[in-house]
C-alpha cells in the first residue's frame, strides 16, 4: 500500500488538488432556481481577501501614474499651450463681438417685429423707414428717414411708432425725407385728453418739451392721464397715442388756459425705426377702440369748432396751424349751435350721462364775429401750416361726412 | 526504479530552483499585468500570462507535485478577478502545470523552437480543459472559437519564447 502511495504519489495528489477544486466549484455553482452564482462561505471569503489584498495595491499604482501623467500634462507638456491660449483669447474676442452683433441684430428684430404687429393691426397704408439722421440741432428737431417719393411718401404724412406718434413729413426727397417732430416748435397736432375727452392742441416748444394748449383753467387735467390723437387734424390718425400728462399748471401769462405738460409717449431722442402713413384709414387704429359706446357730444365735439386760443398770429403760424385751425374750425361750428354769450375764446365742458364731453360754445364777440360762421370741414391735402384762415362764404359742417 | 524516460540529449536532467521572491512575484506580476493593465492595454488580453508563467515553473523544476500546485495557485488567484466562477482556471492550469513539469522530465524543453511548439500545445490544451469545464461543469454557454483559439495559441508561444529567455536568468543552480 505504501508502495502504491509512493508510486503514483504524483497522479494522486493532482486528483486530490482537483478533486478540491472541482468540489469548491460546485459549490459556486447554484441551481437556476436558486438566484445566485455565489452565497457566503469560504470561496467567497477567499474572493474578498483577495481583492482586498490587491485593490490597495492596485489604487496606489493608479494613483500614481495618475500623477505622473497629470504632472507630465500640467507642468512638462506645455509646449503648445501659449499659442493655444493667444488663440483662445483671440477667438474669445471675436466671439465676444459677434455676440455684440447678434444682440443688436435681435433687438432691431424685436422692434421691427413690434412695428410688423402694429402695422397690420393699425387699418391703412404705411411705409416702413429707417431714421437715418437728425437735424443736429436744438433749433430744429427733425430726423431723416431713408423714404421719399419713391417710395410713395408726401409731405404731412404722418409719422409713427408703435408707442406713439413721432411727427410729419417736412420735406421729401427722392429716396429721404425730412420729418419734423412733434416736440419741435413748429409742431402741432390735434389732441384728446382719453379719460376727460378734453380738446387740445398739441404743440412743440423751444426747449423740446411737449404742451397741450387751448384747454381751459377750470378744466380738471389729472397727472398720467393718457393723451391721443383727434384725428381733426387730417394728419395724424385718429385714436393714436401720445403721450401722458406730467405736470399741469395755470399759464404763466396770466391766460385762462392751462399749460399742460405731456410727456411723449414715443422715445423721440431714440428713434430707429418708423411708419410714414400714407393713407389715412376710415377706421382708426385699434389702440383707439375702447369698446366704449361714443355719443354725439362726443362726435360733435370732433366735428365742430373749438375755440381758438387768442394768441399773436406770428405764434400761430408757427405753432401747428393744422391743428388749431382744426379745432377752430369746429368751435366755429358749435357755435352756431349754441350762440350763447360767454367771454371770449372760451369752451365749456357740457356734463351728460356720468361723463363729460367738450363742445365748443364760443363767444360771439366783435373779435371773433365773423369766424363764427361755418367753415367746412378742412381738406386733407393742405398742410397744417398752410392753413388757411376761413372764409366766410364757405359751407357748414353739416356738408360733411356723417359721423360713425 | 526509475521509469521516467528523458528524450533530452543531456546526460542529466537540470532541476531548477528559484528565490521565494521571484517564485511569488513573478506570478503575481504576471496575474497583475493580466488582469489591471489589460483594462488600458486591451491587446493584453490575447495573452495568458498565468498560464506561460505556470508553463515556465513547472517545466523548470521538473516536479510535477510543485508544478501543479504552482498552476493551482496562479489558476485559483486569476479566477478571483477575472473569473465568475473561482475554479475554472485553477484546475486547467492545475492540469497544465502538471502536464508541463510532467513533460520537462522527459524533453528538452531549454531551446526556442520546443518552448514555441510546447507552448502552443499547452495553450490550445488550456483552452479545451477550459472549455470542458466550462460546459460540463458551470453550464457556461462560452463559444469555441478556434481561429481565436489558435491565434491565441501563436502569439502566446511567441511571448514564451522571448518571455522564456528572460525569466532563465532567474534561475539558482
Amino acid at each position: 500500500m505504501e508502495n502504491f502511495f509512493s508510486r503514483y504519489k504524483n497522479p494522486l495528489v493532482l486528483m486530490a488538488v482537483l478533486f478540491i477544486q472541482v468540489i469548491a466549484l460546485a459549490t459556486q455553482v447554484k441551481r437556476p432556481e436558486s438566484g445566485r452564482a455565489s452565497g457566503p462561505g469560504g470561496t467567497r471569503l477567499i474572493r474578498v481577501w483577495t481583492v482586498t489584498a490587491i485593490a490597495p495595491l492596485e489604487r496606489a499604482l493608479v494613483v500614481t501614474g495618475h500623477f505622473f501623467r497629470d504632472t507630465w500634462h500640467d507642468y512638462v507638456d506645455l509646449h503648445d499651450v501659449r499659442r493655444q491660449n493667444r488663440e483662445l483669447q483671440d477667438e474669445l474676442a471675436r466671439m465676444r463681438l459677434e455676440q455684440v452683433r447678434r444682440q443688436g441684430d435681435a433687438d432691431q428684430v424685436r422692434r421691427l417685429r413690434a412695428l410688423l404687429d402694429f402695422k397690420e393691426r393699425y387699418v391703412g397704408q404705411t411705409v416702413a423707414a429707417q431714421v437715418i439722421g437728425t437735424s443736429g440741432s436744438d433749433l430744429m428737431r427733425t430726423v431723416q428717414i431713408d423714404k421719399g417719393s419713391s417710395s410713395g411718401v408726401t409731405p404731412n404724412m404722418a409719422v409713427i411708432t408703435p408707442d406713439g406718434i413721432v411727427g410729419k413729413v417736412k420735406d421729401v426727397y427722392k429716396f429721404n425725407s425730412t420729418v419734423l417732430l412733434i416736440n419741435d416748435r413748429e409742431s402741432g397736432a390735434g389732441v384728446i385728453l382719453q379719460n376727460s375727452r378734453l380738446h387740445g392742441i398739441l404743440r412743440g416748444s423751444p426747449q423740446g418739451f411737449l404742451q397741450v394748449s387751448d384747454i381751459m383753467s377750470d378744466e380738471k387735467v389729472d397727472v398720467g392721464e393718457p393723451i391721443i390723437t383727434s384725428g381733426g387734424d387730417k394728419v395724424y390718425p385718429k385714436g393714436l397715442p401720445v403721450g401722458t400728462v406730467v405736470h399741469v399748471a395755470s399759464d404763466s401769462e396770466g391766460g385762462p388756459f392751462l399749460a399742460v405738460r405731456i410727456k411723449p409717449a414715443a422715445h423721440l431722442d431714440r428713434l430707429e425705426e418708423v411708419l410714414v402713413v400714407t393713407k389715412i384709414a376710415e377706421e382708426g387704429p385699434v389702440a383707439a377702440d375702447d369698446g366704449a359706446p361714443r355719443r354725439a357730444a362726443d362726435i360733435l365735439s370732433q366735428r365742430l369748432p373749438s375755440v381758438q386760443k387768442p394768441v399773436d398770429p406770428a405764434a400761430n403760424k408757427t405753432a401747428g396751424n393744422a391743428a388749431a385751425n382744426t379745432a377752430a374750425s369746429t368751435s366755429r361750428g358749435a357755435a352756431s349751435a349754441n350762440p350763447s354769450p360767454s367771454p371770449a375764446g372760451a369752451t365749456k365742458k357740457v356734463a351728460t350721462d356720468n361723463s363729460a364731453a367738450t363742445v365748443a360754445l364760443p363767444t360771439v364777440t366783435p373779435a371773433n364775429a365773423t369766424k363764427l360762421k361755418p367753415k367746412p370741414k378742412a381738406t386733407p391735402s393742405p398742410s397744417p401750416d398752410e392753413t388757411t384762415p376761413p372764409k366766410a362764404d364757405e359751407k357748414p359742417p353739416a356738408a360733411e361726412k356723417p359721423p360713425r | 526504479m526509475n521509469y521516467a524516460v528523458s528524450m533530452t540529449s543531456r546526460e542529466e536532467i537540470e532541476v531548477h530552483r528559484f528565490s521565494w521572491p521571484v517564485s511569488i512575484g513573478i506570478p503575481l506580476l504576471a496575474i497583475f499585468i493580466q488582469v489591471f493593465v489589460s483594462k488600458w492595454l486591451t491587446f493584453i488580453k490575447i495573452f495568458d500570462l498565468p498560464l506561460l508563467v505556470t508553463i515556465f515553473f513547472a517545466v523548470a523544476r521538473r516536479r510535477p507535485i510543485p508544478g501543479l500546485v504552482t498552476g493551482a495557485l496562479i489558476g485559483t488567484v486569476q479566477d478571483v478577478f477575472s473569473s465568475p466562477v473561482i475554479g475554472l482556471n485553477g484546475i486547467a492550469k492545475t492540469m497544465i502545470g502538471y502536464l508541463a513539469s510532467s513533460l520537462g522530465v522527459r524533453i528538452d524543453v531549454e531551446n526556442p523552437g520546443s518552448r514555441f511548439i510546447m507552448t502552443f500545445v499547452f495553450c490550445i490544451l488550456h483552452r479545451i480543459i477550459y472549455m470542458i469545464i466550462d460546459l460540463g461543469l458551470v453550464g457556461g454557454n462560452e463559444p469555441w472559437l478556434w481561429g481565436h483559439t489558435v491565434l491565441s495559441a501563436i502569439v502566446n508561444a511567441l511571448l514564451a519564447v522571448a518571455l522564456f529567455a528572460v525569466l532563465d536568468r532567474f534561475k539558482l543552480r
